[in-house]
């Protein structure tokens, strides 16, 4: 397979798109020395409403404030993307439940594995951290497996 | 980082930071679960450029700043690496998201930038990310009894 096949859309929007996560990732830990990640804003979001000690933490209640702005700023810059590139109201064929059912373990397991795909893909991979690097390879080869299979059985979309 | 003695554009610093990384991901058709999910399915590998141009520049300015030995303007934190202990969490962790992902094509990020986009549907994805981390959570305080800090998360 050539790269025309593999890469059929081109990777410009993509590494453009790349290069500006890392440039938002870089405007924080500039400023505040955080590498920050998305996915610990569930559990500090929890901590407002769940008496749980496990939520209580400290490193939750600290840093609860900021993480529901950052989430704000995704959620806006998104907007603005949409507004920008005539893309705003998209909406995805992907059937609920896949998205539902794949969101609860996808909530487990960056819990569990202290990071997502921003944490430990974008800031740990670019630490060279050996944990991020693993947990990366781990959640893309069992997510390749899980899609393929998925497709297989034919479910679509 | 108490709300106390914090530097006033500390949390506008964040929302700028937000903003950027949002519009990559708008930029990048990651806020759409189908293109994930191609890429998955090995049939458009464009998604290896966004993690590769991500990691990158966010790896070099951690390593510049991290040897200049200064630290946080806004902060006064150190700068440093984003190092988590490598235990066996790592890989259950990562092997049952990557089952999370490879069902749904979304994860946290991505799916934050969808519902800014308008993509109502994805409310579906991020209440089950909600369900999921208190679930985690919840087994976690009756195994342990507490929630004693293990190790940050991020």
């Amino acid at each position: 397979m050539g790269p025309e096949t593999l890469l059929p859309n081109g990777i410009a929007h993509y590494l453009l798109g790349g290069l500006l996560i890392g440039a938002g990732t870089v405007v924080i830990y500039g400023a505040t020395g955080i590498t920050a990640g998305a996915s610990t804003f569930l559990e500090s979001t929890l901590s407002y409403v769940s008496g749980l000690p496990r939520f209580q933490q400290f490193r939750f209640t600290a840093t609860r404030d900021w993480r529901v702005v950052f989430t704000l700023g995704i959620v806006l810059g998104g907007a603005l993307y949409g507004l920008a590139f005539g893309e705003f109201g998209w909406t995805t064929d992907v059937q609920w439940w896949r998205l539902l059912g794949g969101g609860v373990l996808v909530g487990i397991g960056t819990r569990v594995g202290k990071g997502c795909t921003s944490g430990h893909g974008v800031c740990g991979v670019g630490s060279l951290s050996e944990a991020s690097l693993l947990n990366v390879s781990v959640f893309v080869s069992i997510a390749v497996g899980t899609a393929l299979t998925v497709q297989a059985l034919g479910v679509s979309p | 980082m108490s709300d106390s003695g914090r530097h006033p554009l500390f949390l506008p610093a964040i929302l700028v930071g937000g903003v950027v990384f949002g519009f990559g991901l708008g930029l990048s058709q990651m806020y759409r679960p189908e293109v994930v999910l191609r890429f998955l399915q090995l049939s458009d590998l464009g998604l290896l450029f966004v993690m590769g141009g991500a990691s990158l520049v966010a790896g070099t300015a951690f390593t510049v700043l991290s040897r200049t030995g200064r630290r946080a303007p806004l902060t006064g934190t150190e700068f440093g690496k984003r190092l988590k202990t490598l235990d066996r969490n790592i890989v259950l962790g990562g092997g049952i998201f990557g089952v999370g992902w490879g069902l749904s094509g979304i994860c946290p990020g991505a799916a934050y930038a969808s519902l800014g986009v308008g993509n109502l549907p994805i409310l579906y994805g991020v209440l089950g990310m909600f369900v999921g981390a208190y679930l985690q959570g919840y087994i976690r305080s009756l195994s342990s009894g507490a929630g004693h800090p293990t190790e940050e998360a991020a």
